[in-house]
């Protein structure tokens, strides 16, 4: 019975996509395919699926997972390479289920738990978009895993444990802000695939999520409205400005989220971004600020002298930063994360802040790992997650070490 | 075996000030440019590391971000009838390297030239008579500074000047330089804050009726968003700018300024550490093909545009013309010819007042951070009873404490020793300098042309310099200096010193590096080599734009008017040139 059902579903899926394309041309299906162009941007597809210099959707960068890398492959419609010889029946079933053409698993570094989320006109746009994209001849090899990750049955019993499939449902007694802003950041945004805490199995832990989690190398860091951790200290135009920008006074993007946002955020409706500023800030979560390092540390004392040496200069005597060049560090979210994997990372290879229209200077923070041993990198960090009123727990220098490594 | 590349609109001779803000403006026309630096990419994190880049030593004292005579060296004399040899250090002055030229490594000083500067011989000949410049070539630059007041304006805004307009539209605005022209509006940015030194500066020259203002600097006083969008930040006064890139995004050059969205565009490609050999003419000798290149494999490029912009160093631009068979070289003999006309320097001089008791923290200090007096800039004052023309911008612009180079002492004291540590501690602290920035004037002997003898690594003749300070010139610092002794007494100090300039220019202690003309602008095709848009009168489809356009150099640094020139050539390019492309702006 379930197998006649799908085969139903595939059929009506083809004739969907084929109705789409039998009258090519028409006002409604331009307007069809501009609404996909923007779920792309939503879904931030390009992040992934766009090699730096490559062309567009022709198969992304490895992605370096705790199981081994995945390349995101070539979704372009290129048939032998790409997508081409995919139905809509086929692409509905990879973003809302994780199963690609003929019965594929796709791993959930396919962020399909997220897009699972979205809604069915939604994911049509996209497809009709998708289609339009210029073929692009690329064979990508998408599973590099070891074994046994490399058996995609796997995912099967991933599944069983971890996803739920369904598409996002509306709380009533929410705004319709609200609701838009939850529906973006759950689904086709899916903000929760690196901001929320991870299982064992790599899979986004519902409890904490969007608290923040670690992530390649940087910690994707808590936007929940936590006013310490989190992003409840920011106006909701702040939020707006650095999803838009890339930069505001609190901080400055770096590392993935720079990528985010050139790619995605920068590229959404203010509307939108107002939205997830709003969802994002009603996200309550517990950390609350501790007492800081004592002033008195041995550990802080030094990084207080090796900040005023090496750091003051452009983020200030008091930590305050200056405007789109150098971030403030004083109140600053993401310099007191429980976890200082990003503050390690940045210090020891340097990083350079989005590229978006509205900012384009594309300043950057030079490495230290040259200049600074492992124990100064965690006394300068320590120093600076506990002045001008900041709190956040010392850092070893045996974390630093391990980031050192290559 | 040259390979053929394929074809540029436009193609870029150097990626510094000019280049930068030519290939901005071309793109944004819609032309498909590329720019061909001899030079490696610098970028302000990985080029002007804040964990580094305050290293006097590697870049001050062994000029890391220079130059050097391996590269490209010059040969030098005095005058015709010496043999020139060449200089196997750059010394005098130091032309810059990599993109963003010589601009990654200056101290920021923006001027205007005034009105008065670009018609200098009519000026001058209506003031006082034909008589009292006979002896030198001043020629007239074909402009005037109220065209030129927009394009001023505008690279004013791009680099985010800090300073006191001193004339907004005929209005004198106290506190500003009274002797400049009228500007549309004021600076983008106000001065920086004054230091001890410059504060005392403007407190005595007051004293003595003089006009004391801040000088325009590049060094910002404030977080900055320049019209492109990019945003620099205030400056730390860490004193660290001459000679040296800016770690923190503060002093302006192509790379915190144009660069950033540059590079993004599309119809924009850099080739670096490729050194262009020379301009390809077709037959006709009337029209550029493109430019034959060098990349560090030895291998050559040929890169056919169908406009070519001289835009290195106005030294380079003027060997490249000669060497290219653009425009007729200059005799000095007949005094007829263009290319190598006209070329001048800087006539500087200093003094120095040693106190006691004053501790003016030379360490904290920035560029372009001072105080300026125009009383006898330029012709602001009367000429009719001195036996020179052309003056000096007098200048309190303490740019640095550095440790190694910055050793006041006393004359008198101990050259060595325990002595000398003693005199050098106490000087350090409180020694105030000042200086004039003079007036360089073209006499017919002083002149650029290609070297009979020695070439470089490709073949190619060196640029030999014929320069000596004209005896007008020399007579203008002594009267200048003679000013400055006036005011080095007024400070009550323990004792002064004061080094008015002399003849017999040397090439190996620094003096500047304000090399100008050669490749100068003017309406006579007869006696200048480009016209008022700095195309060129012979390949109409060359443009050369840098301080090789100055008919003369003024009392002021040129950068300001190095830019204010390139707004001003980009402006004559997409709105006349590109309709009709080819052909001379100027028919004469």
């Amino acid at each position: 019975m379930r197998t006649v059902k799908l085969f139903f579903a595939v059929l009506l899926g083809t004739t969907a996509a084929g109705s789409v394309f039998a009258g090519s041309g028409t006002p409604d299906d331009a307007s069809k395919i501009i609404r996909g162009r923007y779920q792309a941007v939503l879904g931030d597809c390009a992040g992934c699926h766009t090699k730096q210099g490559g062309a567009p959707f022709a198969g992304g960068a490895p992605l370096e997972t705790p199981f081994g890398a995945l390349v995101p492959p070539n979704i372009t419609p290129d048939p032998e390479t790409g997508i081409g010889t995919w139905s809509e029946a086929d692409f509905f079933s990879a973003m809302k289920r994780g199963i690609g053409h003929g019965g594929k698993r796709l791993y959930p570094a396919m962020p399909y738990p997220a897009y699972t989320k979205m809604h069915d006109a939604d994911i049509s746009d996209l497809w009709s978009y998708i289609r339009t994209i210029e073929p692009v001849h690329n064979a990508v090899k998408a599973n590099q895993l070891p074994f046994p990750f490399n058996i995609r049955l796997s995912m099967l019993g991933w599944n069983t444990i971890n996803f739920t499939e369904g598409e996002f449902k509306p709380d009533s007694q929410k705004s319709a802000e609200w609701n838009r802003g939850a529906y973006l950041v759950q689904g086709p945004g899916h903000c929760v695939t690196c901001h929320s805490p991870k299982s064992v199995l790599g899979a986004d832990e519902t409890d904490g999520a969007l608290t923040g989690a670690s992530l390649q190398g940087w910690y994707a860091p808590d936007i929940s409205g936590n006013s310490y951790t989190g992003i409840g200290g920011w106006s909701d135009d702040e939020v707006v400005g650095y999803l838009k920008t890339g930069a505001n006074n609190h901080s400055i993007a770096s590392g993935p989220m720079a990528e985010v946002i050139e790619n995605s955020t920068s590229a959404m409706k203010d509307e939108d971004l107002k939205a997830i500023a709003t969802y994002l800030k009603s996200i309550k979560s517990e950390p609350a600020k501790p007492a800081p390092v004592k002033s008195d540390d041995a550990h802080f004392q030094a990084g207080a002298l090796i900040y005023h040496d090496t750091c003051s200069a452009c983020h200030g005597g008091e930590g305050q930063g200056g405007r789109q060049l150098f971030p403030a560090l004083a109140g600053s979210p993401i310099v007191q994360q429980a976890d200082a994997e990003t503050l390690i990372h940045v210090v020891l290879n340097g990083s350079q802040a989005a590229r978006t229209a509205t900012a384009p200077t594309t300043p950057a923070m030079p490495s230290l790992a040259w200049r600074l041993n492992d124990q100064q990198v965690a006394d300068v960090l320590t120093y600076i997650r506990n002045s001008w009123g900041n709190a956040a727990p010392p850092v070893a220098s045996s974390k630093v070490a391990d980031q050192r490594k290559p | 075996m040259t390979r053929i590349m394929p074809r540029k609109d436009v193609v870029i001779v150097g990626l510094g000030w000019t280049g930068s803000i030519l290939a901005h403006e071309l793109t944004e026309e819609g032309l498909d440019v590329l720019a061909i630096e001899r030079g490696p990419w610098r970028d302000t994190a990985t080029d002007f590391n804040i964990g580094y880049m305050q290293d006097e030593l590697r870049y001050a004292v062994r000029r890391d971000l220079f130059l050097q005579p391996v590269e490209e060296a010059m040969t030098m004399r005095n005058n015709t009838s010496q043999t020139a040899l060449p200089m196997r250090d750059y010394g005098s002055f130091l032309p810059g390297n990599g993109v963003g030229g010589a601009g990654v490594h200056w101290n920021g000083h923006t001027w205007r030239f005034w009105d008065s500067d670009f018609r200098i011989a009519s000026h001058l000949a209506e003031r006082y008579g034909p008589d009292k410049t006979r002896e030198l070539q001043l020629q007239d630059w074909g402009v005037t500074g109220a065209e030129l007041e927009g394009s001023y304006d505008r690279f004013e805004y791009l680099a985010g000047i800090s300073g006191k307009a001193g004339n907004i539209k005929g209005q004198i605005q106290p506190g500003g330089n009274p002797f400049e022209d009228p500007r549309s509006r004021d600076y983008p940015l106000p001065p920086l804050p004054m230091t001890y030194a410059p504060t005392l500066f403007a407190d005595v020259t007051r004293s003595m009726g003089l006009h004391p203002f801040p000088t325009p600097a590049a060094n910002l006083s404030k977080d900055y968003i320049n019209p492109l969008g990019i945003a620099m930040g205030q400056c730390t006064m860490c004193g660290f700018c001459e000679r040296f890139g800016c770690a923190n995004y503060s002093k302006s050059s192509a790379q915190t300024t144009i660069l950033p969205v540059l590079m993004r565009k599309k119809n924009f490609e850099l080739r670096t550490q490729s050194e262009v050999l020379h301009v390809d003419l077709d037959a006709s000798r009337k029209n550029a093909r493109g430019v034959t290149y060098v990349d560090t494999s030895g291998e050559e490029y040929f890169q056919p545009a169908d406009m070519v912009l001289l835009c290195a160093y106005g030294l380079h631009n003027v060997r490249l013309m000669l060497i290219s068979g653009i425009g007729v070289p200059y005799d000095p003999g007949t005094g007829e010819g263009t290319v190598g006309r006209n070329y001048c320097y800087q006539t500087n001089s200093g003094a120095q007042v040693f106190f006691d008791d004053k501790n003016f923290n030379p360490f904290i200090a920035a560029g372009a951070l001072g105080q300026t007096v125009d009383d006898y800039n330029g012709d602001a004052f009367d000429h009719g009873g001195v036996d020179f023309v052309g003056g000096a911008g007098i200048n309190c612009i303490p740019t640095n404490g550095r440790p190694i180079q910055t050793r006041p002492t006393a004359p008198g004291s101990p050259r060595w020793g325990s002595e000398w540590k003693k005199a050098t501690v106490q000087a350090y602290k409180s020694t105030l300098g000042f200086s004039s920035q003079g007036s360089s004037y073209p006499i017919r002997g002083n002149y650029l042309d290609l070297d009979p003898t020695y070439k470089d690594r490709f073949g190619r003749p060196l640029l030999r310099v014929t320069f000596d300070f004209p005896d007008n010139d020399v007579r203008m610092s002594a009267w200048i200096t003679g000013k400055m002794e006036e005011i080095a007494k007024s400070f009550g100090g323990r004792q002064y010193t004061a080094s008015p300039r002399k003849k017999g220019w040397d090439s190996v202690p620094y003096q500047s590096t304000h090399n100008t003309g050669g490749a100068i602008m003017g309406a006579d095709r007869k006696t200048s080599a480009i016209n008022k848009y700095l195309q060129s009168w012979d390949v109409p489809n060359v443009f050369v734009i840098g301080a090789s356009a100055f008919a003369h150099n003024a009392g002021k640094n040129p950068t300001g008017t190095v830019g204010a020139l390139a707004f001003h050539a980009a402006d004559a390019i997409r709105q006349q040139y590109l309709r009709n492309p080819g052909q001379p702006l100027v028919t004469a």
